[in-house]
């Protein structure tokens, strides 16, 4: 950007900013699996859209509730409920394995090891999971 | 860099929370009503019951707590995304207001449907 007025001169210092492509990540797995972990919030979004629907033909009766799950079983809506339960499956197991970098817990002075922390997420995971299954299937 | 705002570690503590129930809650969910009962992997649950479930005070708030922290969790991690994945620091403010107004708003919604509900 050297326009008459803002001339490079020799003793004025100018800033090196490289540019970056857009698509820098790329380039290696990791910060690909992090755009893709990235990338989970808009399916969480819609699945919060998705449940909605649902919570709200539930209000509406019977015929509302079996028309929603028509529309759940139409090609288009399964097609990106499967991409959205990847997305979401990718996000639960990345977010419980650095769970231990996020919480540090002590007993006894000790620091207790990080798999146990992962660990623990995954067994509330199971409860919660069974929880809901037995709830909303019962 | 970011600015250094009072509001900024809240909006941290909320992705965190948010995240942990979208790990926790949303698998199952989706599993359930996306798939199982749709396709008739599994019978699905009478509107009865459902309705009889959701009808629950309890039930409405925690689902009303789940879809919020979910919105505001993703909320986030996408301001992040079009920060850095895209490059897009420059347009901090439009961002911010995208993001959280699109929360907020989902929100809102959540809460109209859940408090009409039945």
């Amino acid at each position: 950007m050297t326009t008459e007025r803002n001339r490079y001169t020799e003793f004025r210092p100018r800033w090196y900013r490289p540019r970056m492509s857009t698509w820098w990540w790329l380039k290696r797995w990791s910060s690909v699996a992090f755009i893709l972990r990235e990338l989970s919030s808009i399916f969480i979004a819609w699945f919060i859209y998705f449940f909605l629907r649902l919570v709200h033909a539930l209000g509406r009766g019977d015929a509302a509730y079996r028309e929603f799950l028509a529309w759940a079983a139409s090609p288009g809506i399964l097609a990106l409920n499967v991409i959205t339960f990847a997305f979401v499956l990718f996000h639960a197991v990345t977010w419980f394995n650095l769970a231990p970098q996020a919480m540090v817990v002590h007993l006894g002075g000790r620091r207790l090891p990080g798999a146990f922390v992962a660990g623990a997420n995954y067994v509330a995971w199971v409860v919660a999971t069974a929880f809901v299954l037995w709830i909303v299937g019962r | 860099m970011m600015a250094r705002k009072p509001i900024e570690p809240g909006l941290w503590i909320l992705f965190s929370v948010g995240g942990v129930v979208a790990a926790m809650f949303v698998p199952v969910l989706l599993f359930l009503f996306g798939f199982a009962y749709p396709l008739g992997w599994l019978p699905s649950p009478s509107h009865t019951h459902l309705v009889a479930l959701v009808g629950h005070p309890l039930v409405r708030i925690l689902l009303f707590i789940v879809c919020t922290l979910c919105l505001l969790h993703a909320a986030h991690r996408f301001r992040y995304t079009l920060y850095d994945g895209l490059q897009l620091q420059h347009l901090q403010e439009l961002i911010v207001l995208f993001c959280y107004g699109v929360a907020l708003v989902g929100s809102v919604a959540a809460g109209v449907v859940l408090w009409q509900f039945g």
